[in-house]
């Protein structure tokens, strides 16, 4: 056991590891939905402002949309990922390094998840805003900003990426 | 803080810049101002201008078609555009929105004062009043006889009324005066808005600080060259000069001094972004003036749109859609009065 008995280090390590790995999969998908749903706002209200005086842009941008609404289904698969590694131990072993070890590994993954996937929304959000604003005075921007876009949403795929890595290797002791 | 707009900025306000946007697009460009000049009569005129965005509101007209009746027609649609902004915004854009219109309510007010000074018809006053700057008890400005009543009866109701503080005087009213209200008005009106947008902070602020200083910097330049040679004494031009700005405090100490249009333009070189604007002179001239005046004004307003997420756009709108009912109305009058030849003198192109 690190530290002495009363010092926060003690105090850390005593919480169990479950409650880590709880709090991660609620922040991979809750900080990724608030991700989407910030850039799916963003997007959207220019859109449809934008959609009054040329009409033909409404059906292209929503690829703006789309791409929002993928960052809150990273959310959702990492969780659901997330979950399928939560096994139980016997409760001489909570406390073991083993354990510890593994509890952490799932709070990061949802930690990195749900970052990540917060500011790619933003990001794409912004940028569908402004794609949207600029399709409507020059339809030849579109496909140019759109690549802006592809790149900005790459970044909730590293999140993704890292997270499934980080919870691969989330092995909890085994029974006996 | 500036930057961070694009974060929240579109909860209350993107749908609203989205269409403001959407109407700058139907401003009109160099080619249809082309096509308006070659125009022979003002039927013409109204034929292209249908194929326009003003197509809706000028295709009722009867056949003897006046210019006023086209500028007239022209306002309305500003008008709508802005109506329908302020009913949908919320604070603090609904407020900005109205802060647009108090310089409308300041001219709409004079008007009616010196037109009554004058024994024009209250009637016949209201109906050449600019629609943006209207108020519910505007015509009760015709009983009044001096500063105090006018502040007393009418305007301690309306936006105007912290603007009074610095003019109000038991003097009766007469061209000289009135005129020194306008412009004490307008000052205090524009440093109240000045103040307000930084308030506001962000692009706003920093978009709209520009825009506004340039607009304190000219309307300092016009009050001097116009009283040059009248009896009004430096101390009282000062007073009007507003306390922001490029050319506060130094520029105003110059320009307070100044009894020719050669000082103010030797004044005025050493500020660099006014030195491409007076060098445009030759000497004497004030028309081209206000022409080069009102280029750099545009120049400055298209460039509100380069920026997303801030209130600049809507002023920079309403500011671009004057400037083309200006345009319309000097082309009209051109072809009206079969002065073709001078319509480039006055037209300034928005694109």
């Amino acid at each position: 056991m690190v530290g002495s008995s009363s010092s926060w280090s003690a105090a850390l390590v005593h919480i169990s590891p479950y409650t880590f790995a709880a709090i991660g999969i609620a922040i991979s998908i809750g900080v990724s939905v608030l991700g989407a749903a910030w850039g799916i706002y963003i997007t959207g209200s220019s859109l449809i402002g934008a959609a009054v005086k040329a009409p033909r842009i409404t059906s292209k941008n929503l690829i703006s949309v789309i791409f929002c609404e993928a960052v809150a289904i990273y959310g959702v698969i990492v969780a659901i990922i997330l979950q399928t590694k939560l096994e139980s131990v016997p409760s001489s072993k909570i406390y073991d390094p083993e354990s510890l070890r593994a509890g952490y590994a799932i709070f990061a993954s949802g930690i990195i998840v749900g970052f990540a996937n917060l500011v790619c929304g933003l990001c794409v959000g912004i940028i569908g805003s402004s794609c949207a604003l600029s399709d409507a005075q020059n339809s030849s921007l579109f496909v140019k900003i759109l690549v802006i876009e592809i790149f900005g949403s790459a970044l909730g795929l590293f999140g993704v990426i890292v997270g499934i890595i980080m919870s691969a290797q989330a092995t909890w002791p085994s029974k006996g | 803080m500036y930057g961070f707009e694009a974060l929240t900025f579109n909860i209350h306000g993107g749908y609203l810049e989205a269409i403001v946007r959407g109407y700058r697009s139907g401003l009109l460009t160099a080619s249809d101002y082309n096509n308006l000049c070659q125009c022979e009569t003002l039927e013409d005129i109204k034929m292209h201008l249908s194929a326009t965005e003003y197509g809706p509101y000028l295709q009722n007209e009867p056949s003897p078609l006046y210019t006023t009746t086209i500028v007239e027609k022209c306002t309305l649609k500003l008008v709508d555009e802005y109506k329908h902004m302020l009913t949908q915004a919320t604070e603090p854009l609904s407020t900005f929105l109205e802060y647009i219109t108090y310089g409308h309510m300041i001219d709409n007010v004079v008007l009616i004062v010196t037109g009554t000074l004058h024994e024009r018809d209250v009637q016949e006053l209201l109906e050449k009043c600019h629609p943006l700057g209207m108020f519910d008890s505007i015509a009760t400005l015709a009983v009044a006889q001096n500063m105090r009543e006018l502040y007393r009866l009418v305007l301690v109701d309306t936006p105007l009324a912290p603007y009074f503080s610095e003019c109000i005087t038991s003097e009766d009213l007469d061209d000289m005066n009135i005129e020194i209200m306008r412009n004490t008005l307008y000052k205090a009106y524009l440093e109240d808005f000045y103040r307000f947008c930084q308030k506001l902070g962000g692009a706003t602020a920093e978009i709209m600080s520009d825009i506004l200083a340039f607009e304190a910097d000219r309307r300092a330049v016009n009050i001097t060259i116009n009283s040059i040679g009248t009896e009004l004494t430096r101390d009282d031009r000062r007073k009007l000069y507003s306390n922001f700005g490029l050319l506060y405090p130094y520029g105003h100490e110059e320009l307070a001094v100044c009894e020719d249009i050669d000082q103010v333009r030797s004044s005025m070189e050493k500020y660099p972004p006014y030195h491409s604007i007076f060098s445009k002179l030759s000497y004497g001239e004030s028309q081209v003036l206000d022409k080069a005046f009102y280029e750099e004004e545009v120049k400055r307003l298209c460039l509100a749109f380069e920026q997303q997420f801030h209130y600049g756009v809507f002023f920079a709108y309403m500011r671009l859609k004057e400037q083309e009912i200006r345009n319309l109305m000097w082309i009209s009058e051109c072809v009206a009065q079969n002065q073709k030849s001078r319509v480039h003198d006055s037209v300034v192109f928005i694109f």
